[in-house]
């Protein structure tokens, strides 16, 4: 039998960059927060004392989310069964305090004005016949111009390093620290990007600059260029997360309260509003229950749409139908993008930062005409030195063995003769790809697993395609000796690591009918519930998703402010 | 300018003071500690006794080159053989065996890894598609024992000989069987234990040498890879390429001291 405890203002499921963000704007106004965390607290910069280790943060996955407690079921098509991720693999789930903010790599774009109102600027543009049958693409509700001073804040909590993007929406201010250093590579990048006329600007960077002190008067280190940073925590308190912002700040309050190893099962809810939620604690072994006035749901994706499905809170999305919202467009990111082998010169490329690069948005969202072309939107092409560690990065032209001699000469000898540009390729919703309950694998805790039906769409190949044509181009004008371009886009595969860029599932929008949350995250089914995250994205951009996520969880705590004093629909 | 200089200035106190926080204190932490422990090796090295030095060549008996998941020594044998014609001796450097790769596998597979402790092993099980990624009932370990006998087995039914008498050529053949998924196995397919093999030998070649490949840090000076630096910051702009000898992680081991009741 659960016991119940006391109940709180606000409870946030889940303490990562989203969670954090509510725990601290919602605490410095004088609200009570429980911040229920599933896994422990030793991500901290003293716990990162042995972190430059290869084999067990990149290979072995020490920070993520141990699947062997719970993982996804996976699936092509709706008519295929659908058999567990039984080991990480194409997205590395986080889990822990801070969340993926600990081991995430620090780019932090701004998604483009053209994303928030990408169905009403499509069909402005190449009207309706653009958008082909069975794309679910549309408005999120809320316009850059809207969403701008949220993205201020959010990267003046991170303390930036960059400078403006100049094909991306309108900013109030300036980067607050100024962008990452130069390296052979980037500057190879940036060269070969102007004199194919484009507009290359420097990567957005949460590996800081210079040191930083925050507007919540939280200080962050100068990024030494380690080279461990993705999958990596970071030792030096040099690239924002979560445990060095706003973790700290909603703690200085005293309204916060930290409970990890707290895994939470279900939200309650009578007549569409929550009570409380119910968690296990997974050290003891003992259920609890804890009420609070509004539960704001703060996981990843998976498991934000996961506790709304087993809630039943929601309706959840029925492909055959169109009908309902949970689990709705789910959504990923193509990698196309191009290598380049170079005979004569060696780089540094063991050096590095998560976020040391160069970018350009040239072919990215609607930067670029697309009237004669079989696809919308795009994608950022990035060149970046995030440092190559040598087991996981052993390249070598195509046709070269994958071991013995020839294998072992080669890998060698590329290993600092290689770059590669790539693109995080936008995708797009499709009727057919969606999140709902798995009806036969259990969680740990008995729980149904989440399942995952996904597939590449025919716009995703067309926008591959091209898009590799273009970075192609700009590798040979680096000078590479061979260019070799990402293969064949095949059916999605579950196995190799893609990105840890999933989104969707419960996503916003103006109308109830096809969206889950408002633009305050705010639940349409039930006011004193906020789904915050990337699963509120209504399709994924050409970029990594952190600045647009911390831009909404911004706004999501504004709104739960609000809604506690006067309760009701925000929007 | 100067403003810039006391920055940096900064940068290099915050670092060195964050480096000894990292390992929990100043003396004995992170980066002071590291270059403590550094030292002290190198003094160790000129006196000719450095038991914790991790070097591969001196007179001392590394305790770690033992079977710890085999307990046959043909089996190991076969597997040191196979993991050498995946990462051969060359030129360039060492090959798995000298570089203790057979060891690191061995151990690898005795722990969690070998034992898949964080995967998802819940049934039921299905073979599913290529695409749904690995579905074996089967932990590492099994797999890799079962793979063993079979490349034993498979060598007798191709060349009428054991795998460790075969020429190397031969060797390859017996293993692109493996790798093209012809050998039948039981509850695995051949090609995904080939897959294993191939990956954690290159785990056991490039992996810090703290868990037992990698001896002497000789894969990272093949491949030009200088381990665990804790900054490029002075060096990231540089034009060249520079070779940095590599430093381990044993160069983070704070000095253990005894509690001293006095």
């Amino acid at each position: 039998m659960a016991k119940t405890l006391p109940k709180t203002d606000v409870v946030t499921v889940g303490v990562g960059w989203t969670g954090g963000i509510i725990a601290a704007e919602c605490a410095k106004e004088g609200l009570k927060v429980v911040g229920l965390e599933r896994g422990g607290d030793k991500r901290n910069s003293e716990d990162f004392s042995m972190v430059h280790d290869e084999l067990r943060y990149a290979i072995r996955y020490d920070l993520m989310q141990d699947v062997s407690k719970e993982t996804i079921t996976f699936r092509n098509k709706g008519n295929q069964r659908a058999l567990p991720m039984r080991q990480l693999g194409s997205f590395l789930l986080g889990e822990g305090v801070g969340g993926s903010g600990i081991h995430w790599n620090g780019h932090t774009f701004r998604f483009l004005p053209y994303d928030f109102e990408i169905k009403s600027k499509t069909i402005e543009k190449y009207g309706k016949n653009k958008i082909k049958k069975d794309y679910l693409i549309q408005d999120w509700g809320i316009t850059y111009d809207e969403l701008e001073p949220y993205f201020d804040k959010f990267e003046k909590t991170c303390g930036i390093s960059g400078e403006p993007n100049p094909l991306g929406g309108k900013r109030s201010a300036d980067y607050p620290t100024p962008p990452m250093k130069k390296t052979v590579i980037t500057k190879k990048f940036r060269d070969a990007a102007e004199k194919l006329k484009l507009h290359p600007y420097s990567l957005p960077s949460a590996n800081l600059s210079t040191d930083y002190t925050n507007p919540d008067g939280e200080k962050l280190n100068a990024c030494q260029y380690c080279a461990f940073c993705e999958r990596f925590g970071c030792e030096y308190g040099a690239k924002s997360s979560p445990n060095v912002t706003v973790i700290p700040t909603a703690k200085k309050t005293g309204n916060f309260e930290l409970r990890t190893h707290a895994n939470v099962v279900e939200i309650i809810h009578k007549n569409g509003k929550a009570t409380g939620v119910r968690y296990i604690d997974t050290l003891k072994g003992e259920e609890y229950i804890q009420p609070a006035d509004v539960v704001v749901l703060t996981s990843y994706v998976m498991n934000n749409s996961k506790l709304l499905l087993v809630s039943k809170l929601g309706q959840p999305y029925n492909p055959d139908t169109g009908k309902g919202v949970i689990g709705r467009n789910y959504c990923y990111q193509i990698l196309p993008g191009s290598t380049g082998f170079y005979e004569k010169e060696r780089f540094n490329s063991y050096m590095g930062a998560g976020a040391l690069g160069e970018v350009v948005d040239d072919f990215n969202g609607d930067n670029f005409d697309h009237s004669d072309l079989d696809f919308i939107h795009g994608g950022a092409l990035v060149v970046s030195q995030a440092g190559y560690r040598p087991i996981g990065n052993n390249p070598v032209p195509s046709g070269t063995p994958l071991w013995g001699k020839e294998f072992k000469q080669k890998s060698i000898k590329y290993y600092t003769r290689t770059i590669s540009a790539g693109y995080q390729g936008a995708s797009m919703p499709y009727r057919y790809n969606y999140l709902d309950l798995d009806p036969n694998y259990k969680d740990a805790y008995g729980v149904p697993l989440l399942r995952m039906t996904y597939n590449y769409t025919e716009q995703d190949r067309n926008l591959y395609n091209y898009l590799n044509k273009q970075s192609h181009k700009v590798m040979k004008e680096m000078g590479a000796d061979i260019v070799e371009d990402s293969g064949e886009l095949m059916d999605y595969n579950i196995v190799p690591y893609q990105t840890t860029h999933n989104v969707g599932g419960v996503i916003m929008g103006d109308d109830p009918s096809i969206s889950a949350v408002n633009n305050y995250s705010q639940m349409w089914d039930a006011d004193n519930v906020f789904v915050v995250g990337a699963s509120s994205f209504p399709h994924n951009s050409g970029y990594n998703p952190t600045g647009t996520l911390g831009a909404l969880a911004y706004r999501a705590s504004e709104g739960i402010i609000q809604y506690s004093k006067k309760g009701g629909q925000l929007a | 300018m100067s403003d810039q200089q006391d920055k940096k200035g900064m940068t290099r106190r915050e670092f060195i003071r964050k480096g000894g926080y990292v390992a929990g204190g100043v003396v004995g932490g992170g980066v002071l500690g590291g270059l403590i422990t550094q030292q002290t090796l190198k003094t160790n090295q000129k006196g000719q006794t450095s038991p914790q030095q991790d070097s591969g060549k001196g007179p001392e008996v590394s305790y770690q080159r033992a079977m710890m998941f085999f307990s046959n020594p043909e089996e190991f044998t076969v597997l040191s053989q196979a993991a050498e014609r995946i990462f051969p001796a060359d030129d360039l450097g060492p090959g798995a065996i000298d570089l203790d790769v057979p060891y690191y596998i061995d151990h690898q597979l005795a722990g969690t890894w070998g034992n898949n402790a964080r995967d998802y092993m819940m049934g039921p099980f299905y073979p599913g598609l290529e695409t749904q990624g690995f579905q074996s009932h089967l932990r590492r370990n099994e797999i890799f024992s079962q793979g063993i006998s079979k490349i034993q087995s498979h060598s007798q039914e191709k060349y009428k000989k054991k795998f460790t008498e075969l020429s190397e050529e031969e060797q390859d053949k017996v293993l692109i069987d493996f790798e093209k998924g012809k050998v039948k196995m039981d509850g695995v397919t051949s090609d995904d234990f080939f897959t294993l093999l191939r990956m954690v030998v290159l785990e056991g070649v490039y992996a810090d040498p703290l868990y037992g490949g990698n001896r002497d840090m000789a894969a990272w000076k093949m491949k030009g890879f200088p381990g665990n630096q804790m900054s490029y910051l002075d060096k990231i702009e540089a034009t060249d390429f520079l070779e940095i000898e590599p430093v381990s992680l044993t160069a983070h081991m704070p000095a253990q001291k005894k509690k001293s009741n006095g």
